[in-house]
């Protein structure tokens, strides 16, 4: 608690100071996220105690992440720049990247270190920090079932049991995308989890994974949103419904919903900030986020949704929920107990193999 | 007697070459094209406004997306000297040492750019459209390059595997040109082969032509629901008094005022296997536990949410029609002798046509524009090429192929309309 | 006024009542007898009940109470397309989608008649209204006197024994509307069809039917033949309805048989013929036809009657004038005289004479 209150303490001053120079005009910030719960969450750890400290900047919440890429081409076409910092996926961060549209971070300078001095290119997950991008948590897709759907002795536990309709039966809600679903498939067909996308990478591979997916083929419902998911389980209209883990966590321990996370094979990404080029207010934004990526205001954010924080630093400062008053620990994707069999998600494979592997999943659905 | 001379005299009042004069000798043509030309202009001022409108706003993104289909200048702009060295390439074997030296100048020319103009990044996503991992095969030698040292062949090659492939190369020289036609041909799902012919994809890599195929058939499924629900309820409103139809008018318009998601949601609720429905058919005894009907997250899901939807575009022409259609003609029907069904059927429904007309071709064009409600309700089985559309346009960003697949969308409208012409007539569209 | 004609008529109204709306009666009590061959008109003012009365006849309203017969048949319960009706209607109500020669051919087949007497009585029909070129017309293509003639070759094209008509002629220019006033009648009397017909128009009802039948507030008021209905009103509702028609309010002062004397509420007596007035002291309204009031002493009888008169105003119509005369407090008394050679043409503000047969001056009731 001391070291916290502290910690806060010293963030404060070094914001004053670095404000101090600056005229208080009036500024407003226009932030772009994803809405619902996960904007909520960067509301209350980030934005409102940034603007109890900043008393002249307001900040506007935008939900248009989902169409970020597209939003910030548009933007950068027409040179008029009005979003001023963009939470969005590493593989279209990396995308704006390579097309110049947004900033790139040198990482040290622009970041805090940890609060043992260590530098931030080292404190942030290995692989987590792009050219463009500055990682704020880490979430995974994981694999959910309703616990009444099977009998007390004979609940499902890993990703293998989602392709067992034989002794697991009922239907699967998925999402109506290859990612997730194609390294799933090779997994429950006993791929080694850092072998996934070697064999996603060759045709063999590719029919390998589509070959295991027709086996349960008939037992699939697709979700679009993210919503849907977690609804199509508490209707008890699947078993098993792939989802976000913070979603999942939200509907389970929040809603109450009856249901299970399973772990295993869990896969990792990543989701953070990108400054779009040209934006209104560069310089704020800088000092935001400065402060906002810092190994505390990572940390805060696990008391209000269950992604993990993507600083080392971090994990050890993680509290309790804020309305709940759980451990966020182990409901964290980062958490050792659940960490144990991760699929790290490859936004390069994805970059390459995406467009024909999304027409010959398109393929498989319409068959 | 001397008026009437008087009046024969000005009427035939002619020039030297015959043409005939006003009274005051104009010519009679020219004095009637400047009274016309005056009402022209004020008529081309009061349609202007909207006319700007619609060019600004309608017609000139319509021609922006049909550009952007053919539109292909990443590659002609990144690698202008590596294309003039392919010029000759027979596409056989891997280019020689020249074309890499070319590529190498081209991409450290690139490299000098500010970060904004850079052309790489976009040269990549080009070309991994034709060909997977060409984007890393670019973005990862781009960081590179400039370490590179003769021979660049060997360079580029250890860099990345595809330098070292004829086919990277082919797709480089097919597409190195300001217009491509590799947009439409994916959307056809073909694609070139080694030797530059069009031929089918693989079979599992088809995708479009089947989904247009399933669209009409949905669509005309979907046109054909609204009109069977739809025609007897115009034929109850437009019986009653104003009134009473205005007050049920409402609640026909109803979908319209209703929130997408909350629609959506009320359909779930309704349809799915847990759902209202099901329960009630399971509790009345109808079907068991396990034969509940799936309504949803499939066809039959995208099918009703979509007719509910469009109802009302059946609907208001049909009443429309409907209305001026006087109950004279029926009673003139059976005072000739005809049942009421003969009556309806040769006399009534034939005047109802203009409205079934106008009612299916509107149903039937504005369904294609739906794409959220079939993605949250139709499952993998009911979902359209306005799905396709808007996925690569929001999410793969591959406007290219979008603009090529919603152009296709665009002429299939157009010819089914100008087919509707043909057969019925557009000028007998009733809208209300 | 009107007897309970019932028993031999063809088509019989037998004490019909018709309500709406369970409150008001449009029709009330109804009695009626048109007898085969004949050609009888349903006049009234809009609401008056009259075209209710051709839709029940029709089968389109069904009767709140009584009894409609058809050939002696009640067709209470049949429906419309079984009675064998034919009918003409506002509209025409010719089927747009259709040609003429489909729309005559129409009850045709519905009777399912082969194609060979369709094709016969189709052009029978179209000959008899002359338009045997337009079989292959569509209704829009025709002027409304030929859309006419087409409703009414197809209302007989099946050779139906009663023929309805509802206010045919109505959308046609005058010119157009005396034609077909007179064809249609001789249509009818040729095929020897009964036929009602409706109307508002008082000179079609005069010039086209054997007998009127005058409808005002859901009853028959008077039902005879033109002749007798113009001459003859048996009310000031039928005086007021058919033709023009001068009136004078007074006090009947004396009745004597066939004549009766009435003191004008100016003071003056005249002498009038008593229709509905019965005792000494009742008001009256006195009825006199403008083309039966003459200025020329030399065309008057011996026993006309003569009053005072002050010129208003004089219109010249060509074949007639007519001189609006102050008479007994009355500003809008018309005289209508034929435009003869020796006629005087009088002059507004001049004081004459004018007179009237005391047979043509009928005492009618006084309306509230």
């Amino acid at each position: 608690m001391s070291t916290k209150l502290k910690l806060i303490g010293l963030s404060s001053v070094a914001s004053v100071l670095a404000l101090s120079a600056a005229a208080q005009n009036p500024v407003s910030l226009t932030i772009v996220s994803w809405g619902g719960a996960y904007t909520a969450s960067q509301q209350r750890a980030y934005h409102a105690p940034f603007m109890e400290l900043n008393p002249h900047v307001t900040i506007a919440n935008d939900d248009g992440s989902a169409n970020a890429l597209a939003g910030l081409r548009a933007q950068a076409q027409a040179g008029n720049v009005t979003w001023d910092l963009v939470d969005m996926l590493p593989s279209d961060a990396q995308l704006a990247c390579d097309e110049g549209i947004i900033l790139q971070i040198d990482h040290d300078a622009m970041l805090a270190p940890a609060p043992d001095g260590t530098p931030a290119s080292e404190d942030f997950l290995p692989g987590s920090l792009g050219e463009c991008f500055i990682p704020q948590i880490v979430y995974s897709t994981v694999l959910t079932f309703r616990p009444g759907a099977f009998p007390a002795d004979a609940q499902p536990a890993s990703i293998a049991d989602l392709f067992d309709v034989e002794n697991f039966p009922g239907r699967r809600a998925l999402q109506d995308r290859p990612g997730t679903n194609l390294e799933w498939a090779l997994y429950a067909d006993g791929v080694d989890p850092d072998d996934i996308y070697e064999v996603l990478a060759t045709p063999e591979g590719v029919d390998r994974a589509f070959a295991k997916l027709d086996t349960i083929k008939d037992h699939i419902i697709f979700w679009t949103e993210g919503a849907q998911a977690p609804q199509l389980l508490a209707d008890g209209e699947v078993a098993f419904a792939t989802g976000y883990n913070g979603r999942m966590f939200d509907a389970i321990e929040v809603e109450g919903m009856d249901a299970e996370i399973i772990w295993d094979g869990q896969v990792v990404e990543w989701d953070g900030w990108v400054v779009p080029a040209d934006g209104p207010n560069v310089d704020l934004v800088m000092e935001y986020l400065y402060w906002a990526t810092d190994t505390q205001r990572l940390a805060d954010q696990a008391k209000f949704i269950s992604f993990g924080p993507a600083r080392a630093s971090s994990a050890g400062v993680v509290g309790q929920h804020a309305d709940l008053g759980i451990d966020m620990a182990p409901h964290m994707p980062t958490n050792p107990d659940n960490y144990f069999a991760p699929i790290v998600l490859d936004n390069d494979f994805w970059a390459d193999y995406g467009d024909e592997l999304r027409e010959r999943f398109a393929n498989w659905m319409l068959q | 007697m001397a008026m009437a001379d008087a009046t024969a005299q000005t009427g035939s009042a002619t020039d030297s070459r015959g043409r005939l004069l006003t009274s005051d000798g104009t010519p009679l043509r020219r004095a009637l094209e400047r009274a016309n030309r005056r009402r022209k202009l004020t008529a081309f001022a009061l349609v202007s406004p909207l006319l700007a409108f619609i060019l600004i706003f309608f017609a000139f993104p319509i021609l922006q997306m049909m550009w952007r289909s053919v539109d292909n200048p990443q590659i002609v702009n990144a690698l202008p000297r590596t294309l003039d060295e392919l010029r000759d390439w027979d596409g056989r074997a891997v280019p020689p040492e020249r074309v890499f030296v070319a590529l190498h100048a081209d991409i450290m020319d690139d490299l000098e750019r500010p970060r904004r103009e850079q052309r790489i990044g976009p040269l990549g996503v080009r070309l991994n459209y034709e060909l997977s991992a060409a984007r890393s095969a670019i973005s990862r030698t781009a960081r590179d390059v400039p370490n590179f040292e003769a021979p660049f062949r060997e360079a580029f090659t250890d860099a990345h595997r595809l330098w070292g492939q004829p086919e990277l190369w082919r797709v480089i020289q097919r597409e190195g040109r300001p217009l491509t036609l590799s947009y439409y041909i994916a959307a056809l799902d073909r694609e070139y082969d080694e030797f530059g012919n069009i031929v089918k994809r693989d079979e599992n890599r088809r995708i479009y032509v089947s989904l247009f195929g399933r669209t009409l058939a949905l669509r005309l499924v979907i046109t054909g629901m609204t009109f069977l629900l739809g025609f007897p309820i115009a034929y109850y409103l437009s019986s009653l008094p104003m009134r009473y139809a205005n007050l049920l008018m409402i609640a026909v318009l109803l979908p319209f005022w209703t929130s997408l998601l909350v629609r959506t949601s009320a359909w779930i609720v309704l349809l799915q296997q847990q759902g209202v429905i099901n329960n009630t058919l399971v509790g009345l005894g109808v079907i068991d536990d396990a034969g509940r009907f799936s309504l949803i997250y499939n066809q039959t899901g995208t099918i009703i949410a979509m007719t509910h939807i469009l109802l009302p575009f059946m609907v208001l022409p049909l009443y429309s029609v409907m209305r001026t259609i006087p109950p004279s003609y029926v009673r003139a029907a059976k005072s000739l002798g005809a049942t009421p069904w003969t009556a309806f059927r040769r006399v009534y429904f034939p005047q109802t046509l203009p409205g079934i007309g106008a009612g299916g071709v509107l149903v039937f064009i504005i369904s294609i524009g739906y794409y959220i409600t079939p993605a949250l309700v139709g499952g993998q089985s009911g979902r359209m090429i306005s799905n396709e559309i808007a996925r690569h346009i929001q999410q793969s960003l591959n406007w290219g192929l979008a603009a090529a697949l919603g152009s296709m969308l665009l002429v299939g409208v157009l010819v089914l309309y100008w087919l509707y012409n043909r057969l019925v007539g557009a000028d007998s569209l009733k809208l209300g | 006024m009107v007897a309970s004609q019932k028993s031999d008529g063809f088509v019989v109204f037998d004490g019909v009542q018709k309500s709406y709306d369970g409150e008001t009666l449009v029709v009330k009590d109804l009695n009626l007898s048109v007898a085969k061959g004949e050609f009888l008109t349903m006049l009234g003012p809009s609401g008056s009940g009259k075209t209710t009365c051709l839709m029940m006849l029709a089968g389109f309203e069904t009767a709140t109470h009584g009894e409609i017969l058809l050939d002696g048949r009640p067709i209470n319960t049949v429906p419309p397309h079984k009675r064998g009706i034919g009918m003409v209607f506002q509209n025409y109500a010719l089927f747009p989608h259709m040609t003429v020669g489909e729309n005559l051919s129409f009850p045709l087949e519905v009777r399912g008649l082969g194609k060979s007497d369709r094709e016969k009585k189709i052009k029978r029909a179209l000959d008899m209204v002359q338009m045997g070129a337009f079989a292959n017309r569509r209704p829009a293509q025709l002027s409304g006197g030929q859309q006419q003639r087409i409703a009414l070759a197809r209302a007989l094209v099946f050779e139906p024994e009663l023929v309805l008509m509802d206010e045919p002629l109505g959308a046609l220019d005058k010119q157009l509307r005396e034609h077909m006033q007179f064809e249609i009648t001789r249509l009818a009397h040729e095929l020897g069809i009964t036929t009602v017909y409706v109307t508002h128009d008082q000179t079609e009802a005069l010039t086209m039917s054997d007998n009127v039948a005058v409808f005002e507030d859901g009853r028959i008021q008077q039902l005879d033949p033109p002749d007798v209905l113009y001459e003859e009103p048996c009310n000031s509702f039928v005086a007021q309805f058919i033709g023009e028609n001068n009136t004078l309010d007074g006090v009947v002062t004396e009745i004597r048989g066939d004549a009766c004397v009435v003191q004008l509420d100016g003071g003056e007596l005249i002498d009038a013929k008593p229709v509905n007035v019965t005792q000494v002291g009742e008001r009256t309204r006195v009825s006199i036809r403008p083309e039966r009031v003459e200025a020329n002493k030399d065309r008057l009888d011996a026993d006309a009657h003569l009053i005072k008169a002050q010129v208003m105003e004089f219109i010249y119509m060509g074949d007639v004038f007519r001189t609006r005369l102050k008479v007994a407090g009355n500003e809008n008394f018309i005289m209508k005289t034929r435009n003869a050679p020796d006629q005087v043409r009088h002059k507004p503000g001049e004081m004459i004479e004018i007179g009237w047969m005391p047979k043509d001056c009928r005492a009618l009731d006084c309306p509230k």
